[in-house]
């Protein structure tokens, strides 16, 4: 009794949580010639077709995912170089600098935009440029990510033994090599929790990229201003396309880790599969 | 400058391909009809409104394209949501726009604000096929700002199934037999309109009394209202959740050809009649290609072809020829002459009364002063709640160290 409750509960949990996506999808189908978002007008490829003929939709998703790509790579790198040096500070100036970090992920996000677009406004006109674009999308994504990764690689540092470290340079290696081969694979999985929070943070971004993106258009920017007509179901079949590419890619990595554990526990123990 | 372009071409589209070779091989081919044009190697900025030119899908002309092949000139093509984001975008400097296409109001906003380049028409020499009407207009006395892009009315759209009385007034959005399936636009001046048309005032009086009777009406009417809505209607309408909506017929027609219960009237107090027109914003880099690309807009081939895939109605007789005739001869894109000289158009406002208009807005949406003390009500709760809680603590801590 007691389990089917439980059983019930998760069940409106997951419901709760993808339902939307699931009418999206179906949505994503619908052959209705109006476009609607509440009527089904029976199966139809067409807003897969359109999707794949409409230049500026494509456009935009390209520079959202370009703009991620750069943005994650930048701040894992500027994440992980600021968590170490964070990680050997003494107590109190750590502090200081976590209190600091943690500051614009509190800001409110329109905040942080507007005070952003005015310094790079401020900045091209120092410089004599025209306009803000790519590279003040860039920068302002690489500032509000660099928190998060900086957040997920520190509780990995902390675990690490100080000890393996010194332990490598007594053995007598260069402290640079010591880093890539002792602290760097100890700490990837909290690097690449960072990177990949930096990539999904960047491509959602709506109100950092509104006030700074100048004449370069992302995906979020260019599905808002279809609201004054209606959002097309396009938009459905991208969403959907999305999914299923980020599904099939954590099934992948999720499959890999698990053959990879599991052949390593062989190697390792023997008589764990023995038993 | 040219070579840097191109450079950031070539890195656009390395990832491009690197990214997504699906979509790039699903792209269909177009083939060039005739020679293109050498690349310029200039850029041009344009900002118009989301979904509002024909972009290649459904077998429509790509317009960009079609101009750069003819041209050489490349189009950086973005879009925007509202008129007021527009404003902002080019407010707040670092952004570089050649082309911009505002509404009537803003037009003159920007121009009495200084923001907007004289256009030389010697450049634009399709501005002929303009019709008479849409020249010198009320937002741009003279016409030397701006070339219009496309117009519409607003209009009611009602659902015959409910409502069986034929509606010819406004005064239908005030009927209590439609309680509860009313829906009203979610912008100050298209709902002040029609409050105005049924007063008989200018929709541009500076006569703060005019706009206060307005509100006053608006307010009345609130009990009435489902939700104030701008893209929704087209859903709310459909699914029969509402049964009657002002909306601006080119968008809204599509709901008119896709049920044979929905009818679309312009009542008889008259309407608002809007123009959206392309313009230079003064920052402007490359006005002599901005107002290639503005001339390009205006022949009537292009202009056609164009409004036959966006849905608007062209202020070019001569481009009617390239438009679906189903679209010419319907009274919802191009309503008579009758219709048309009960229209009014939108001026801006002085900024006293735009925010005189704001604020009562607020109020007649909200429903005013009332709220906000119900808002500080909850926010004092919320303070109780939370003071009580820190002295249970308080009180729970001291008694286990006793």
């Amino acid at each position: 009794m007691k389990k089917t409750g439980a059983r019930i509960y998760t069940f409106l949990i997951f419901l709760f949580l993808y339902a939307p996506i699931l009418v999206l999808i179906v949505f994503s189908f619908n052959g209705s010639e109006t476009a609607s978002r509440t009527v089904w007008g029976g199966f139809s490829l067409r807003w897969y077709q359109k999707l794949f003929e409409d230049r500026l939709i494509l456009e935009a998703l390209r520079n959202t995912l370009f703009i991620a790509a750069v943005s994650a790579a930048a701040s894992t790198v500027l994440g992980t170089m600021a968590a170490i040096g964070i990680n050997s500070l003494k107590r109190l100036p750590r502090r200081i600098m976590m209190n600091i970090t943690n500051f614009p992920m509190v800001n409110p996000e329109i905040v942080t935009g507007v005070s952003l677009m005015l310094l790079f406004v401020s900045a091209v006109r120092l410089f004599g440029g025209r306009s803000l674009g790519m590279g003040s999308l860039v920068a302002a994504h690489i500032t509000f990510c660099l928190p998060y990764v900086i957040l997920s690689v520190l509780p990995k540092l902390r675990q690490l033994d100080p000890n393996l470290y010194e332990a490598a340079q007594d053995l007598g290696c260069p402290p640079v090599k010591a880093f890539f081969k002792v602290v760097l694979p100890e700490i990837m999985p909290g690097i690449v929790t960072g990177m990949i929070m930096a990539f999904t943070l960047s491509i959602d971004d709506f109100v950092i990229s509104y006030f700074t993106s100048g004449t370069t258009q992302t995906l979020p920017i260019y599905i808002y201003s279809m609201t004054r007509k209606r959002i097309s179901p396009e938009i459905n079949a991208l969403s959907t396309v999305l999914f299923a590419v980020i599904m099939v890619l954590l099934i992948v990595i999720n499959v890999r880790s698990f053959q990879d554990r599991g052949g390593r526990q062989k190697a390792e123990h023997p008589e764990i599969v023995q038993k | 400058m040219k070579k840097r372009t191109k450079k950031y071409h070539a890195l656009h589209m390395a990832l491009y391909t690197a990214l997504c070779p699906v979509l790039t091989i699903l792209a269909p081919a177009q083939t060039a009809m005739a020679e293109a044009a050498p690349n310029k190697g200039v850029t041009i900025n344009v900002y118009n409104w989301g979904e509002y030119i024909a972009n290649g899908t459904d077998d429509s002309l790509d317009i960009n394209e079609e101009f750069t092949r003819r041209t050489g000139i490349q189009v950086n093509y973005t879009t925007f949501d509202s008129n007021e984001a527009l404003y902002s975008k080019l407010a707040g400097g670092g952004a570089d726009y050649d082309v911009i296409i505002p509404s009537d109001y803003m037009v003159s906003r920007l121009i009495s604000e200084n923001m907007l380049a004289e256009l030389d028409f010697s450049n634009i020499p399709n501005f002929e096929y303009i019709d008479e009407r849409f020249r010198d207009p009320d937002y741009d006395p003279g016409s030397r700002y701006s070339v219009p892009y496309t117009w519409g009315v607003v209009g009611l759209f009602y659902n015959t199934d409910y409502i069986k009385e034929d509606i010819t007034s406004w005064s239908a959005l005030w009927d209590d037999r439609y309680a509860g399936k009313i829906l009203m636009f979610d912008n100050p001046r298209d709902s002040f309109a029609i409050a105005q048309f049924l007063l008989g005032q200018s929709l541009n009086t500076a006569d703060e009394s005019d706009w206060a009777e307005a509100a006053a009406l608006l307010k009345q009417q609130k009990p009435l209202v489902q939700a104030y809505v701008m893209d929704r209607i087209f859903d709310k309408m459909e699914s029969e959740e509402a049964w009657i909506a002002p909306y601006y017929a080119g968008d809204a027609a599509i709901l008119v050809d896709n049920s044979d219960n929905i009818r679309f009237v312009v009542p008889e107090e008259g309407t608002n009649f809007f123009v959206d027109a392309m313009c230079i914003p003064i920052t402007s880099s490359h006005k002599a290609e901005a107002e290639a690309y503005i001339n390009f807009l205006c022949s009537p081939e292009i202009a056609g072809a164009n409004m036959d895939y966006v849905g608007y109605s062209t202020p070019e007789s001569a481009a009617k020829a390239y438009i679906s005739a189903e679209m010419v001869e319907s009274s919802i894109y191009y309503p008579d002459e009758e219709t048309l000289k009960r229209t009014q158009i939108f001026v801006n406002l002085p900024e006293e009364t735009a925010k005189l208009v704001d604020s009562l807005w607020a109020e007649a949406k909200m429903g005013g002063p009332g709220e906000s003390a119900v808002l500080i009500a909850i926010i004092l709760g919320f303070l109780g709640l939370y003071i009580a809680i820190l002295i249970y603590k308080r009180r729970k801590r001291r008694r286990e160290l006793a």
